[in-house]
């Protein structure tokens, strides 16, 4: 379904951007967008449409963090590393989830429920340790509670 | 009566629990004493203040409670919203050594409206560029406010743009950095978000200036919500007359165009940041030719930080001599920073230049958590050094960090205290370093594992102290030799821990412990018998059943299958189990 769709898009994406000069990043964030990640199929179609060899676009996509290879899990759970939840112990709430979901950063659950990434400041490190599940943002998150948070994501799914 | 707006917010928790039964309180009270048509409720996600309780912010008189509990809901609303009375056990009372400039307009206007900014003063400044002044007039204003980058490294925005207007080209371009790259700041992002117009005013007036009629705003994908509202703030100015053709009848022409960063630390960095507009892989070129020679599409071009271009319209305003008297000899104005660490009120504050760290850490910052001692401050996020506390009273300054082996940075201020392991801080920059080096050239990309793989190597109790000359020499060198301001400054946090802390490293090298507990290989986990009362909750909690006895003869842990994942510490209620 969603696929379809952003076949359609796709060909509009790069007639939108077509004249601009630049535009590869600014139409890769649309993919990463609609998909959550850049499937192959998509990198050669593009790389058709606007007549750049499809080395040019992989050497774009693995050079950024934000650009993914890889299907995301349903809900992304992202763990913030900057400075003020380094220094309040996130370390330890990550080694807690990789713990209960058996993967480790970048990963995905077997099941694909949960990704995981450990990120940079969300901007609110006044509630440092701060993870994030989806959109939703849980500060001042202890390692006990992680259990909790988690299985409340698991409970929706049944 | 006028029009009352309340803002709600619990600054302790971003839940929405709490926030949400206050909002219902309220609305309740509202709806009882027939004030709902009056007043409107508005829950908030930032409102300047943390760890305060649930705190309402009254508008327009911009009265602040903090630390609001159920029973008070009633007497805000009969006091202060009928009988414009302030309660002073709740009230908030504002720092004074704090000057809001750049954030003047953050959390009191409402951003995505152009009409609030233009309310408080927005786009006069533009008004007064394109009808009296000539660009060579802002250059002069430019250089008698004394302004300097605040994106790093603290550059002279006059002599920038005066280099760029100089160039003789049909294209210029003018590109707003908002890249935002340390891990532990969020300035950029709360003026992008919070005022995006004032950065608007700026770049438009920066095109005017050196005679660019193309500008770019790179924003961090990170960013979704600052690239909505500057993208509507783009569309409303342009929708104003202050974007297109022929801006104000004045013949000049301005174009604004969001691009998006997509993750890359590197591109914070001005050559790598242009390639990414272009469209490539993020990689730094060697500077010279710098970007006001050939920047963007090889045209003239100037990059300017967020909160740089956002000091541009009240410089104008208000008169360069005027922004000058603020600040000290060589640097003017104030500066946002994000302070946080294990400061009482993390946030962001706005300082004047010259004021000391120990008035922002103690006197708006509330102080140390838990009263501990402070040990240290670090300044400039992976770019910057720590400053040791004797060093408090150091007026905050380019020249002043500088000196003492940090740098200003874009506003990453964070206090660190005697639970915090300076060797652990430094390897935690640095890998963030090395994982973000594109690689392009080799000081960096091979001195950086070096560095790291050292580091590394101490924390886990096998340092020598050979490795401390090893270390500075390997500093020393991508100091010198790497191509871009990532690599030349990666060490930075390195260099100046052991400079100020080798005590501690020798800690770890010689005695092997570290003291604050953070590298694991140095802690070792000990029941202090004469505080154990023998519960046995720590047995029951230890994954790898290292505490051995009973409730009679009591606990010891068996340092041999102990795995110091700290289970038993968290566990003890009694403060029985120690680090050491
Ligand atoms: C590795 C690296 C990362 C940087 N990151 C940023 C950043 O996130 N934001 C920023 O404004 N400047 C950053 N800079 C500094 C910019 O290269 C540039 O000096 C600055 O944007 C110039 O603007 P200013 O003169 O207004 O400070 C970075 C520099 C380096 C070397
Ligand atoms: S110093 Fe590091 S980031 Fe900069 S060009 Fe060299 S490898 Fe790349
Ligand atoms: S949890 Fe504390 S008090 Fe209880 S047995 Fe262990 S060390 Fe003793
Ligand atoms: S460091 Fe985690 S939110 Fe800022």
């Amino acid at each position: 379904m969603k696929k379809d769709r952003l076949q359609a898009d796709l060909e509009g994406l790069v007639r939108k951007w077509k004249d601009k000069r630049g535009n590869l990043i600014m139409i890769l964030h649309s993919v990463e967008n609609i998909y959550g990640y850049v499937p192959r199929d998509t990198s050669l179609k593009l790389s058709r449409l606007l007549d750049v060899p499809l080395a040019r676009i992989y050497e774009v996509i693995t050079f950024y963090n934000y650009f993914k290879l890889e299907p995301p899990g349903k809900h992304n759970v992202s763990v913030c590393m900057g400075t003020a939840c380094y220094l309040r112990d996130a370390a330890s709430l990550i080694e807690e989830i990789e713990k209960i979901l058996h993967i480790k950063e970048g990963q995905t659950t077997k099941d694909e429920m949960f990704h995981l990434d450990v990120v940079r400041c969300l901007g609110c490190c006044g509630l440092a340790p701060v993870m994030m599940i989806d959109e939703k943002v849980y500060g001042k998150v202890k390692k006990n509670e992680v259990v909790d948070i988690l299985s409340k994501y698991v409970k929706e799914e049944e | 009566m006028e029009k009352k707006i309340i803002y709600l917010r619990d600054t302790d928790s971003a839940q929405q629990d709490r926030i949400n039964d206050f909002f219902t309180l309220f609305s309740n009270e509202l709806r009882d004493t027939n004030l709902i048509e009056q007043v409107q409720l508005v829950k908030i996600a930032d409102i300047g203040l943390y760890e305060k309780g649930v705190t309402v912010k009254i508008l327009p008189e911009n009265i602040v409670y903090i630390g609001i509990k159920n029973n008070d809901v009633k007497k805000i609303i009969e006091e202060t919203i009928k009988n414009n009375k302030i309660i002073k056990e709740l009230l908030y009372e504002k720092k004074s050594k704090q000057i809001r400039a750049v954030l003047k307009n953050c959390g009191y206007i409402d951003p995505e409206s152009m009409e609030d900014y233009i309310a408080a003063g927005g786009y006069k400044a533009l008004v007064k560029v394109l009808t009296e002044m000539k660009p060579e007039n802002v250059i002069d204003e430019l250089k008698k406010s004394g302004l300097r980058g605040r994106g790093g490294a603290g550059y002279p925005t006059w002599m920038k743009w005066n280099f760029a207007r100089g160039m003789n080209s049909l294209e210029k371009y003018v590109i707003c950095n908002g890249d935002e790259g340390d891990p532990g700041a969020y300035m950029d992002r709360s003026v992008l978000e919070g005022d995006p117009h004032s950065v608007l005013e700026g770049m438009i007036i920066a095109g005017y200036t050196i005679g660019s009629s193309k500008g770019f705003f790179y924003i961090r994908a990170e960013y979704p919500l600052a690239v909505e509202r500057v993208q509507k703030a783009i569309d409303q100015a342009a929708a104003a007359g202050l974007l297109g053709s022929n801006i104000l009848g004045s013949n000049f022409n301005f174009e604004l165009e969001i691009r998006l960063g997509a993750g890359a630390f590197v591109c914070g960095e001005e050559t790598a940041l242009i390639a990414s507009i272009e469209g490539k892989r993020g990689t730094p070129h060697p500077r010279p030719p710098y970007p006001s020679v050939k920047g963007l599409w090889d045209k003239p071009t100037i990059i300017n930080n967020v909160e740089t271009l956002a000091n541009i319209p009240q410089l104008i305003a208000g008169g360069g001599a005027k922004f000058a008297s603020i600040g000290t000899e060589k640097s003017k104005g104030t500066k946002v920073f994000a302070l946080t660490g294990k400061v009482k009120n993390s946030g962001l504050v706005e300082v004047p230049m010259g004021i000391t760290l120990r008035e922002i850490i103690f006197d708006i910052g509330g102080g140390i958590l838990g009263n501990r001692d402070i040990k240290a401050i670090q300044t400039g996020g992976p770019s910057g050094g720590v400053i040791p506390r004797e060093f408090l009273d150091t007026p905050v300054d380019y020249e002043n960090l500088g000196k003492l082996g940090s740098i200003m940075g874009s506003g990453g201020m964070i206090a660190i205290d005697d639970t915090d392991c300076l060797v652990d801080l430094a390897k935690f920059y640095l890998k963030f370093c090395v994982d973000e080096s594109c690689g392009k050239c080799a000081p960096c990309r091979l001195g950086g594992y070096q560095l790291l793989r050292i580091l590394e190597k101490i924390s886990e109790g096998n340092g020598e102290l050979e490795d401390l000359n090893k270390l500075k020499k390997i500093s020393y060198a991508m100091q010198k030799a790497s191509l871009c301001g990532l690599g030349q400054s990666a060490s930075n946090p390195v260099f100046s821990t052991i400079k100020y802390f080798e005590e501690e490293y020798r800690q770890h090298i010689v005695n092997k412990r570290c003291l604050a507990g953070k590298c694991k290989a140095l802690v070792y986990f000990k029941i202090l018998p004469q505080k154990c009362k023998k519960c046995g909750l720590c047995m029951k909690n230890c994954p790898s059943n290292a505490i051995l006895g009973s409730r009679e003869a009591g606990y010891v842990i068996d340092p041999q299958k102990c795995i110091k994942c700290g289970a038993c510490f968290d566990i003890c209620k009694f403060k029985a189990v120690m680090k050491e």
